[in-house]
């Protein structure tokens, strides 16, 4: 049901593209206010996110570690997995986002003959996310061609490498079938798999069919509907110079793909891909593991009333000796 | 806000990298920059239309040469009716005489690298 949500938001999202820009012409709503105004709510939305996570207070020390920890000299503590110092949890956490450490550890319980428990690794999400996120970022990268001007070198070193097959012409990018290979592992993951279809939701499939609807039209528009590129390069210098010109004869293809974007970036902030930043402001991840060095405070204390074992007997000290309580203070 | 000076920082720091294309142009001077192409001929017209060859010369290119060397035609009838040889050194620079003028600027600025060149000749740029 989520499933085809999903599926009909998108196929909207196209047609309005598709119509508003192709058919109606409404070439300024299209290039140049639906963009501004996405990446208006991107910015804002983002630092609200971010700045609401950062408020809320940890109440507990709760690194979740994988090594031993750092107590006597003699014990070899492991300062990555289970950091005490802040290099080390910067470099947990350089491993966490770049390689996608606790996802590597994924292991998954199976019952294979009867009465047989058996764990294994589960690597295939950790593959998928990973040819996923580095595609998307390379993809990323490349797109500086087109935004600014004159182009490093490092971007057309980039180019050049995922163009490295040099066919057809122009050349298909590696990164362009990683991609979507990868959206497709992880899509068909959440159809065919029973257990996480069922936790999957509206904005699971949502995220996923967006991201893979940029990628095709991307696709489409490199090699089968064509567009001017010049033309396109000027309206983008145009537009981040904040001397926005309606392009011309642009082809409606760059009009959908545009709109796709906005409607990804205008959706960011509020969705589960929030984990960009969500990532770094992870307590299980971020904190060090040196509560018997540190005290913790929780944030959250307040001074509590309390009432001790001797005010108590002081109040009621006459009645428990009436009745033949002990007591501890006699006077 | 805990941490307030690390969160701040990288947010700020997220922030300057993404926003890297506004930012970038203005340092080098080159906001709302387009490179003025020279055609180099007194011809009126393309091989095809215009608005076709800025799209997709990549496909008429791709065509004539599989025409030429895998099926030996050398002749092309354009949508226009005249007929030309196709070739790459010889009809197209043949026109567009000057390459580091119209080919070169156009694929600097949108960055693209035809390795065509590490066989195919360059006429030599005739000054007038
Ligand atoms: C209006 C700008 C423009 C002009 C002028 C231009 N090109 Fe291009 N050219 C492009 C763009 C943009 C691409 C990338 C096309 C694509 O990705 O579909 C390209 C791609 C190519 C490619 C494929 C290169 C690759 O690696 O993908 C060849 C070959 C090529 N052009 C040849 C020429 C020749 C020869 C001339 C001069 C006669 C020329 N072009 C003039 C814009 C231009
Ligand atoms: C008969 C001479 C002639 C030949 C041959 C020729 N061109 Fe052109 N080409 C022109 C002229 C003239 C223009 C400018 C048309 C205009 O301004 O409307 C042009 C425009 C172009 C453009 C668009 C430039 C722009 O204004 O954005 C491209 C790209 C191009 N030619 C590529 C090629 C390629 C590739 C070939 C070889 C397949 C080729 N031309 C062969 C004369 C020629
Ligand atoms: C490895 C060397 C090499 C490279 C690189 C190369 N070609 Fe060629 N090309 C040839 C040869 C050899 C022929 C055959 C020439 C003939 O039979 O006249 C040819 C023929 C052609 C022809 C038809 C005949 C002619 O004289 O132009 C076209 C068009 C052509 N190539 C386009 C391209 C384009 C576009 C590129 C860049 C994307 C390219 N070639 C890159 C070697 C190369």
């Amino acid at each position: 049901m989520y499933l085809l949500y999903s599926l009909i938001l998108i196929v909207i999202i196209i047609l309005v593209g598709y119509i508003g820009a192709g058919i109606l012409g409404w070439y300024t709503l299209f290039s140049i206010i639906a963009p501004y105004f996405a990446l208006g709510v991107f910015i804002v939305g983002f630092i609200y996110r971010i700045v609401l996570w950062a408020r809320s207070p940890v109440p507990f020390h709760i690194p979740t570690v994988c090594g031993q920890q750092h107590s006597l000299p003699w014990i070899r503590s492991d300062t990555t997995e289970s950091p005490h110092t802040a290099w080390g949890v910067v470099s947990r956490m350089a491993l966490e986002v770049l390689l996608f450490r606790s996802l590597f550890r994924n292991d998954r319980a199976e019952f294979r003959q009867p009465q047989r428990l058996l764990y294994g690794g589960n690597r295939w999400l950790w593959l998928g996310a990973m040819v996923f996120h580095w595609s998307l970022l390379v993809i990323l990268l490349r797109h500086l061609r087109f935004f600014v001007e004159p182009v490093p070198g490092c971007i057309t070193f980039l180019q050049y490498i995922d163009g490295f097959f040099q066919w057809p012409l122009p050349s298909f990018y590696v990164t362009d079938i990683l991609i979507v290979a990868a959206l497709l592992y992880l899509f068909c993951r959440r159809l065919f798999n029973p257990q996480v279809r069922h936790i999957s939701l509206l904005s699971d499939y949502f995220a996923l069919l967006l991201i893979g609807g940029i990628a095709v039209t991307g696709i489409l528009m490199r090699h089968f509907y064509k567009v001017d590129l010049m033309e396109v390069k000027r309206f983008f210098l145009g537009i981040l110079s904040f001397n926005p010109v309606v392009p011309e004869g642009i082809g409606t293809i760059f009009y959908i793909h545009l709109f796709l974007v906005s409607v990804l970036l205008a959706y960011f902030p509020f969705s589960k891909l929030m984990h960009l930043g969500g990532v770094f402001l992870s307590p299980t991840r971020n904190l060090m593991n040196n509560s018997r060095m540190v005290r913790h405070v929780n944030p959250w204390d307040y001074p509590v009333k309390v009432h001790t074992y001797e005010e108590y007997e002081d109040e009621f000290r006459a009645a428990m000796k009436e009745v033949g309580l002990p007591v501890e203070k006699n006077e | 806000m805990f941490d307030k000076g690390k969160v701040i920082a990288g947010i700020v720091i997220f922030f300057v990298i993404l926003l890297i294309p506004f930012w970038y142009n203005a340092v080098t001077g080159k906001a709302g920059y387009a490179p003025e192409l020279k055609p180099g001929t007194d011809a009126k017209e393309c091989v095809e239309k215009t608005s076709f060859m800025k799209e997709k010369h990549t496909e008429l290119l791709t065509k004539w040469k599989e025409a030429v060397v895998r099926n030996g035609e050398r002749e092309y009838r354009a949508s226009n009716g005249k007929t030309y040889v196709m070739s790459l050194t010889g009809t197209c620079m043949g026109c567009h005489t000057n390459k580091e003028q119209f080919c070169d600027r156009c694929h600097n600025y949108t960055n693209v690298k035809p390795y065509c060149w590490d066989c195919h000749n360059v006429p030599k740029v005739v000054k007038k």
